[in-house]
């Protein structure tokens, strides 16, 4: 983009910042707006398993719902505490906010569009999540308040132990690819399964990574059977509890923006991301964008399907699964993935 | 133009940040500050073109180490008044530790100018792998120069491990409270663990 706005007459330094604007904008916009979309699909998959209509007022199909919630708490009064840490109170949904967006830098819609395509794209990705952890513990110790300082503790404890597993996950993933970037990442999985299929899941030693990382992002986002943190029969609602219009629509945003990030997440390392599911050549006419939206479509399906389904775990259950579970496994499974490249791609 | 720009905004966060650090009355904020250091010591780290050790820093200091020492220092019950009576006490040592990084930092530039020392050109043109990034350039020198220094770094952590393990396990006993059995919470069953019971009106059960 940054050659378009030279064309423009403009010299290399402005080009470049304006064109850097242009595609920050390109990408939050639609992402709210994306946002605004799967809450309401959300809470539709989740009506349907229930047997229950959903939202069908605002709008055709209810379709509006979610502005029609935005302007709500848009107009509401903000409450802060008067026994809170104000300055930070008012800083952890804006922490929450922005590394939820930030993330979204490194991400490939399609083989040319990307904000950044840096060589350590999925380590920026693994870092930016690891800091969504410090708007939960900060809301949570701000609030002055027994059950946000709660859900603040469990929050800290299970977003460290699952980045452990889904680091190992991921180090799997780059072993096969043999870079941390992620356009190539994805140009790595071009008729991997039998020269047909681009995606990596279907190798019987990445499939079980597959499944353990779709735990582990749900796990990472908190969300059912994983919400230990907003358990609303224990914690009233986390470290949300003392939040109210705007600061906590913030939380909300950031959350799902942040559970799309995985869904996307998914769909770049396990299934071929912008690639087309099968090496052929008619497939290719389709943008790889639509590509990449149905498959974070569809796991953003699996994460709503598995919301009205499965019931909330016990917190001693989800620190066993993660550190006596998962991380055994992983580690597992990277002794057995190094030992077969080297048989297979590196044997001399 | 823009990298001095960025150098000078990320350099002077980090000695903001660091002053803020030991001058917060808060402990939760000096922690908060120091986690804004790391960060923005990340952003320097970019500008020298070092991205894997700055994505490092914030995979594990920011995203780990951070956390839990936030963690702990919030569930600390820390009182604010002793803290300060403390400061003068410790003013001296304080003092001698400084001189000696001063002493030290010094050493290191004067060696640095000396030129004894072999740290590579500016421009990258020693690197082990001409072109490389620099992932697979540390990756090319850790694994064959210094694999036995890499090695006993990772034995040394292991230990480490083993060792907290050690020190914190407690093997809690058959029947002891707080003792659980996750083999036999999974094999229960439905049809075990619960009773259907047909009681008459106004009678009641015995349970």
């Amino acid at each position: 983009m940054t050659e378009f706005f030279q064309s423009l007459g403009m010299n290399y330094e402005w080009a470049w910042f304006v064109a850097t604007l242009a595609g920050v904008l390109l990408i939050a916009l639609p992402l709210m707006l994306a946002v605004a979309m799967i809450i309401y699909v959300d809470r539709k998959v989740w009506a349907a398993i229930n047997l229950r209509r959903g939202p069908n007022v605002v709008g055709p199909f209810g379709l509006l719902q979610s502005f029609a919630d935005g302007l709500k708490v848009f107009l509401q009064e903000t409450i802060i505490p008067s026994a809170s840490n104000k300055g930070l109170f008012l800083l952890a949904p804006i922490i929450t906010f922005t590394v939820a967006l930030l993330a979204w830098a490194v991400v490939p819609f399609s083989a040319k569009m990307v904000l950044a395509d840096i060589n350590v794209g999925l380590l920026y990705i693994l870092a930016i999540s690891s800091l969504g952890v410090y708007g939960v513990v900060i809301s949570g110790w701000a609030s002055n308040s027994k059950y946000p300082f709660y859900s603040a503790m469990r929050a800290a404890a299970q977003m460290i132990s699952y980045e452990v597993s889904i680091g190992f996950i991921l180090v799997c993933v780059v072993l096969f690819a043999g870079t941390f970037n992620l356009n190539a990442i994805i140009e790595a999985q071009r008729g991997f399964g039998l020269g047909v299929i681009n995606a990596y899941v279907v190798h019987p030693l990445l499939f079980p990574m597959w499944v353990m990382f779709f735990i582990s992002s749900l796990a990472e986002t908190a969300r059912v059977p994983f919400d230990l943190t907003e358990a609303e029969s224990e914690l009233v609602a986390g470290y949300q509890t003392e939040y109210s219009s705007m600061s906590f629509a913030l939380f909300w945003l950031g959350e799902y923006a942040n559970i799309l990030l995985m869904c996307m997440l998914n769909a770049i390392l396990f299934f071929g991301g912008w690639l087309p599911p099968i090496d052929w050549e008619p497939l290719y006419m389709v943008p790889g964008i639509v590509w990449i939206l149905l498959k974070t479509f569809f796991f953003f399906f699996m994460f709503s399907w598995v919301m009205a389904t499965v019931p909330r775990y016990r917190y001693d259950q989800l620190m066993r699964l993660g550190w006596k579970v998962f991380l055994p496994l992983s580690l597992l499974f990277i002794f057995l993935i190094s030992g077969y490249l080297m048989l297979t791609r590196y044997a001399v | 133009m823009i990298q001095t720009f960025a150098f000078y905004l990320f350099a002077l966060l980090v000695i903001a940040s660091g002053v803020f650090t030991i001058t917060a009355r808060n402990p939760v904020h000096s922690v908060l500050w120091l986690i804004m250091a790391f960060f923005n010591a990340a952003g320097l780290m970019v500008l020298v073109g070092a991205e894997f050790i700055a994505m490092l820093l914030v995979i594990v200091y920011v995203g780990a180490v951070a956390v839990l020492f936030l963690f702990v220092v919030m569930m600390l019950d820390i009182d604010f008044a002793e803290m300060r009576a403390g400061f003068i006490r410790n003013f001296p040592l304080g003092i001698a530790i400084a001189m000696v990084l001063l002493a030290e930092l010094v050493l290191g530039i004067g060696a640095y100018q000396a030129g004894a020392l072999e740290l590579g050109v500016p421009d990258g043109s020693a690197a082990p792998l001409a072109d490389a990034s620099n992932i697979t350039s540390i990756g090319a020198l850790l694994y064959s120069k210094y694999i036995f220094l890499f090695e006993t770094a990772g034995i040394i952590l292991l230990v480490a491990m083993i060792g907290a393990i050690v020190l914190t396990h407690r093997e809690s006993p058959e029947g002891a409270r707080g003792h659980q059995d996750i083999g036999k919470q999974n094999r229960r069953r439905p049809e075990e663990a619960t009773e259907m019971k047909n009681p008459e009106i106004g009678k009641g059960i015995e349970l």
